[in-house]
């Protein structure tokens, strides 16, 4: 009897849980026709905002990798001093809100910022460009990418290592041809979650880089603007953005990385 | 860090979609996040329990509002006042979406007509106050602009609302109306419209990326500059016949539900304790015509 009630507590839990995410979603979808969709977003400034979304998170989650990986692996293969502060720098973006994020880059990198005075002497200018647009990104998006590819650099078995270094390999061959292709589904899985982010960043985007249609306004900005005067056009962005995002997940899914999304990659993430 | 791996995904995708409350908030350096519900009054005395309003008002108004709720408050002890600063469009929007809330004061009559229209206020809007456009430059004006022709030099950096919000509405009414001007070029108004780097959602937001100096210029109410930017920016004025008037309106909401202190707050901003607050902080009377 007791065995029941809780199981039912359970489902209606889990039920609401379910709804609350799925009923936004359908109601999204409702909200148009498929041939009203295609037609909005064949238009020029919906085409702009897709460019310039796909672009930007592209060159977004590309500097994340370069930048990221020696980073993943200094931490998963290290001890040093400092080290409890730089993971705790390099995860602040996950909870930090994206305004914040935002602010704190136009005091950087602003005109009238910490570091910007010397990028305009440089001749570099951040706020308002694409630039900064991108570099905003990457500031949101980096930590969702160095977790995944440190957890997956961590869960190397040590007897590869070990025995690569038996057969005199050096460190910088170990990690091309053990390292990297043992923890390829963990940085698949790093990338696709840094490029769902990128994708989605919004309030660090419009605090630091602007709104300005082709230039910084990306598809989550699109669909704010558009929400002030717009409606269908916002449904139509947001369906779209509903649509991409449904797609990576599932490519994720589909391929061994989305395994890792469970519980292997979890736990080789633990200390 | 297994929670923050669990968390990422779900983090990602959450973030995909903008609220709309989220990005409202994204104004640096602007006096108040303009959404953030301010609490006008403290919590009033035991004796009298305290009933509230929520006031939907152009985030222009965010300081007279508060100036205004503060006296309101000496006069009606008891009676609290919360406000939801934003762009007047968003406003209006959340309005027909079914925002609860007592009064709308919106920064023009584009947006109250678009309220009334669909039968959402009781009664008729009021217009309780005006106000004129200025230029705005950051205090050391890193683009030298001295005069009104400067905004259309290329590579000046100029920060003005979307077309959608009122003073971006009337932000590019007035340059139209300069490019008719003596000594402005005929086609003024797409050369300055060319050197826009920003469009913001409601006129803090043009404040603030002039006040940090991230923007050369930027199109504002007079009375922003009398309250929020004080000092930080410099001031160009447009000449009277080019310049454009903005006109406030007022009016009970019919999803409020304490209608009779909706229509004391009302009131209040249209009474001469009102005005003269507005006229303190820039605003002109309703009365003034554009001269």
């Amino acid at each position: 009897m007791r065995e029941l009630a809780a199981r039912i507590v359970a489902a209606v839990a889990g039920g609401t849980l379910v709804l609350l995410l799925g009923l936004p979603l359908a109601a999204l979808l409702l909200r148009v026709s498929p041939g009203e969709l295609a037609r909005r977003l064949a238009s020029p400034e919906i085409l702009a905002a897709l460019r310039l979304s796909l672009v930007s998170t592209t060159a977004a989650s590309l500097l994340v990798v370069v930048m990221g990986l020696p980073l993943a692996y200094l931490l998963a293969t290290r001890r040093f001093r400092g080290k409890r502060v730089l993971e705790v720098l390099l995860d602040l973006p996950m909870v930090l809100p994206p305004t914040v994020a935002g602010f704190a880059l136009l005091m950087a990198f602003g005109r009238m910022g910490l570091a910007g005075r010397a990028l305009s002497a440089l001749g570099v200018s951040l706020p308002f460009t694409t630039l900064g647009l991108v570099v905003a990104q990457v500031f949101m998006a980096a930590p969702f990418f160095i977790a995944p590819a440190r957890a997956g650099f961590a869960s190397v078995d040590r007897r590869y290592l070990d025995a690569a270094a038996t057969l005199r390999a050096s460190e910088a061959r170990t990690f091309l041809r053990v390292m990297l292709p043992l923890s390829m589904p963990s940085l698949l899985a790093g990338v696709a979650m840094c490029g769902a982010r990128a994708l989605g960043e919004f309030g660090a985007t419009i605090t630091f880089a602007g709104n300005l249609p082709g230039v910084t306004q990306t598809m989550p900005l699109a669909v704010y603007v558009a929400l002030q005067s717009d409606l269908s056009t916002a449904v139509a962005l947001s369906a779209l953005l509903l649509a991409m995002s449904c797609a990576l997940l599932f490519a994720l899914r589909a391929t061994s990385a989305g395994a890792l999304l469970g519980g292997r990659f979890a736990a080789g993430a633990s200390r | 860090m297994t929670a923050s791996l669990v968390g990422a995904l779900v983090l990602a995708l959450a973030q995909a979609q903008p609220a709309a409350a989220a990005g409202a908030a994204a104004n640096p350096g602007a006096g108040s996040a303009p959404r953030a519900v301010a609490r006008a009054a403290p919590a009033s005395p035991a004796s009298a329990p305290a009933t509230h309003i929520t006031v939907l008002a152009a985030a222009s108004l965010a300081d007279a509002f508060h100036d205004i709720a503060a006296r309101l408050r000496a006069a009606r002890p008891g009676l609290e006042v919360r406000f939801d600063f934003a762009g007047s469009q968003q406003l209006a929007l959340a309005i027909e979406q079914g925002a609860m809330a007592d009064v709308f004061a919106s920064a023009d009559t584009r947006w109250m007509d678009y309220v009334t229209t669909r039968g959402l206020a009781a009664g008729e809007p009021r217009l309780f106050a005006g106000n004129r456009l200025v230029v705005i430059v950051p205090r050391a004006n890193p683009a030298r602009i001295g005069r009104l022709q400067a905004l259309a030099r290329p590579g000046v950096k100029l920060v003005l609302a979307a077309e959608a919000v009122p003073v971006g509405a009337y932000s590019r009414e007035a340059l139209a109306k300069l490019a008719g001007a003596p000594g402005f070029p005929a086609d003024y108004a797409r050369k300055v419209l060319a050197n826009v780097v920003s469009q913001e959602d409601n006129v803090r937001g043009v404040v603030g990326k002039v006040q940090l100096g991230e923007a050369d210029a930027g199109l504002v109410y007079e009375s922003d500059v009398a309250s929020a930017a004080a000092g930080a920016v410099r001031m160009l004025e447009i000449p009277g016949p080019y310049n454009v008037l903005a006109r406030y309106p007022i009016v009970v909401l019919r999803s409020g539900r304490r209608a009779a202190e909706a229509r004391a707050f009302v009131d209040f901003v249209c009474s001469r304790s009102g005005q003269e607050v507005l006229g303190a902080r820039g605003f002109l009377p309703a009365g003034s015509a554009a001269r």
